[in-house]
């Protein structure tokens, strides 16, 4: 490396710290992500939830590297394997992009190019990264793939073009394309949002499939909170750009400490519960970006802010540990949240 | 019609007349190929289904994407003509009725769409957008169209200050306010809802169906609507129909549906929502299903839904399984249903 690198933060495979992105526009500057930290371990998922406009893409697309218009702003570190990434050279993030890391997108017929085969687009990922490979070994590599993927005749379907596949194939092949490289990092933003529940269902048991036997670590981006609850080992949640809660799926979904979670636990109608006579919806809106209300930024949002005395409007809340592995950026006391969780949210949910 | 005050109890709805009746509908999109652009086969988008909802009632229709629903939703509402069956609303025969026979019943049936984006012409403001039905339908207002849009955004949790504004300064749960109350302008009977919430964020969702829910408990409204997201339709709907490949393939009451989902598809369909609760994805048994969903064009013999099927046999490629009722007001189309009344533990096991 080039630039005097900073001191690496512990030792996880994947270690964001203060990541901050943000977009001159002519509207002003719109802080798609303000400070978000987190460590990924391989063969660990970690689930990034949030509204539209929460900044959960743009930070995986700041891991990526892919955010560099000459109007982004990147501040922070992001630490992959020991290799600081938001100050290195870019032609090295490009070699690492679909090597050590790669990423499935939401919509497989916008990601892949329709005028060339499904096997020519993979082959090509291939042989980017390995320039020895020969075209009929990075054929046989695709076929391979594709077949691991689960698609019907490989050998056949590796010279269709996008649009003679279905929706979940497509996704299949997109995933394929991801994983030919072996990446060490695994990036799905959305992978299921635009497919039926059959078929999700289908993806997101091989999604847990390929990473046991890849044991590479998933960052999985989704609004959906059933997506991450089946995939993720930790989940963070992010509102206005800022990650409010952070902690094991597990008690996370047991024992949610930030008033933001709780409303988005409430406001989703379930099918593993009695029927709720009423959802309970959060008020108002999602912030604007380029406008994030002060202090806390759920506050004008949040039934509880009044009992923060005027703090959540004023200073913004630090993300703080109220069990081990669990974080919460919240002004109420952890007594506090935990009286107002068993008494008003616990059994409405 | 019956008396729409005591609607509110969503547990028991009232067994209120027929509002709408649809019998065999199909629709079948035509392909034409060929220098001589003949007729080469169909789109079967819709292929013979019946049901009815009753007035003051909620009918949810899930299904996945191609299933028909939509065209269902589009024929019902006659924004399209049927090829084949009969749509009635309120007794009379709209199947093939003439745009202009049709305007005036655009008073009692109007849609909400999914999108409130391009549902709503970015050049006029949200007064002409709200007010168009009183101008289009010639509807005096008592006091002037501005006043009764004004008391229709606040219906819908809107501010009557909004009425200037254009629909580039609203978010997309506001924007869905403004398509609802556009849709309740007239008054109507009845409202047909194609995924009136799957374009909105999830904290938002919740406050557009608990507006829903409101609307037709103050106005007595009779809803159909279409989605594909099952906890969303369970917690609208009083009756729920499930789609497969243009056919209905179960029928029944919310509780019953949800409690002992007859037809395999069904099951399956249920067994695929994730669940929020990382502790269940351990215990439970989830139905993978194989595949994707069929072509329209080129349906499987028999059952439809047989080709995905853990259950299919020899008879569900020979013959079509008719809609037959399993219990009271319970149809489903399956040769070997699931969840039989008669022997309610005797389920056999869902992996084959």
């Amino acid at each position: 490396m080039t630039i005097e690198a900073p001191a690496r933060p512990g030792s996880a495979f994947l270690a964001v710290r203060d990541l901050r992105i943000h977009f001159d526009t002519d509207d002003g500057l719109v802080k798609s992500v303000d400070g978000v930290s987190f460590d990924l371990e391989r063969g660990r998922t970690l689930g990034i939830v949030g509204e539209s406009g929460s900044g959960k893409s743009v930070t995986s697309l700041g891991i990526m590297g892919l955010h560099r218009s000459k109007r982004a702003r990147i501040g922070g570190e992001i630490w992959l394997d020991g290799e600081e990434l938001v100050a290195a050279d870019p032609d090295r993030v490009r070699r690492l992009r679909g090597h050590s890391m790669a990423m499935i997108f939401q919509d497989p017929l916008t990601a892949m190019h329709p005028y060339y085969t499904v096997g020519a687009q993979i082959i090509e990922a291939y042989r980017v990264h390995h320039p020895q490979a020969s075209k009929k070994e990075a054929r046989k590599r695709a076929i391979e793939m594709l077949d691991r993927v689960g698609i019907p005749q490989p050998d056949r379907r590796v010279d269709d073009y996008p649009h003679q596949f279905s929706g979940g194939m497509r996704q299949r092949a997109m995933i394929a394309m991801a994983l030919v490289n072996d990446p060490s990092l695994l990036i799905a933003d959305e992978p299921t949002t635009a497919l039926d529940v059959t078929v999700q269902a289908q993806i997101l048991d091989l999604i847990r499939d390929l990473q046991k036997e890849f044991g590479s670590a998933v960052i999985i981006i989704t609004h959906d909170l059933g997506v991450v609850a089946e995939l993720a080992d930790d989940i963070l949640v992010m509102y206005g750009g800022r990650c409010v809660e952070r902690g094991p799926a597990a008690t996370l979904f047991d024992a949610p400490e930030h008033p933001y979670t709780w409303g988005l636990l409430g406001s989703m109608p379930r099918l593993d519960r009695p029927l709720q006579e009423r959802l309970i919806p959060v008020r108002g809106t999602p912030p604007s970006l380029i406008n994030v209300p002060s202090g806390c930024a759920f506050h004008p949002r949040c039934p509880y802010a009044e009992l923060t005395g005027g703090r959540s409007s004023t200073e913004r809340p630090a993300l703080a540990e109220t069990d081990p592995g669990h974080f919460a950026a919240c002004h109420l006391s952890t007594a506090e949240r935990h009286r107002i969780f068993t008494d008003e949210i616990a059994p409405k949910l | 019609m019956t008396d729409i005050q005591d609607l509110a109890q969503p547990v028991a709805p009232p067994v209120g007349d027929p509002l709408l009746r649809v019998t065999d509908l199909e629709r079948h999109f035509p392909i034409h190929q060929g220098l001589l652009r003949r007729r080469s086969g169909a789109v079967r988008a819709v292929d013979g289904i019946s049901f009815s909802v009753r007035a003051g009632e909620t009918l949810g229709v899930v299904g996945e994407s191609g299933c028909g629903k939509s065209t269902m939703g589009r024929l019902v509402t006659r924004l399209d003509e049927p090829t084949g069956g009969k749509v009635e609303f309120e007794g009379r025969d709209i199947t093939h009725l003439s745009t202009g026979a049709m305007r005036p019943l655009r008073k009692d049936i109007q849609i909400i769409f999914q999108d409130p984006y391009s549902s709503l012409n970015p050049r006029h403001t949200v007064g002409t957008i709200v007010g168009a039905p009183f101008r289009l339908q010639k509807v005096a207002t008592e006091g002037g169209v501005k006043k009764a849009v004004q008391e229709l955004l606040e219906l819908c949790g809107l501010s009557p200050e909004h009425y200037n504004r254009y629909p580039h300064e609203f978010s997309g749960g506001q924007r869905q306010r403004i398509g609802i109350a556009r849709a309740l302008a007239l008054r109507p009977k009845m409202i047909v809802a194609d995924e009136p919430v799957s374009a909105l964020d999830v904290s938002i969702q919740a406050q557009v169906v608990n507006l829903l829910d409101d609307l037709q408990r103050e106005l007595g409204l009779t809803y159909l609507i279409i989605a594909h997201d099952l906890s969303v339709v369970r917690h609208v709907s009083d009756r729920v129909a499930v789609m497969y490949l243009g056919k209905i393939v179960e029928i029944a009451d919310r509780d019953a549906l949800y409690g002992r989902p007859a037809h395999p598809y069904t099951v399956a369909l249920m067994s695929a929502v994730p669940s929020p609760d990382p502790r269940r994805k351990e215990r439970r048994e989830r139905i993978l299903l194989t595949g994707d969903v069929p072509s329209p064009i080129n349906p499987p013999s028999g059952c439809r839904f047989r080709t995905r099927c853990w259950k299919a046999q020899d008879l569900c490629a020979s013959q079509e399984p008719p809609l037959a009722e399993l219990a009271p007001g319970h149809l489903t189309a399956c040769h070997f249903p699931e969840n039989v009344p008669q022997v309610p533990e005797a389920r056999e096991a869902p992996e084959a």
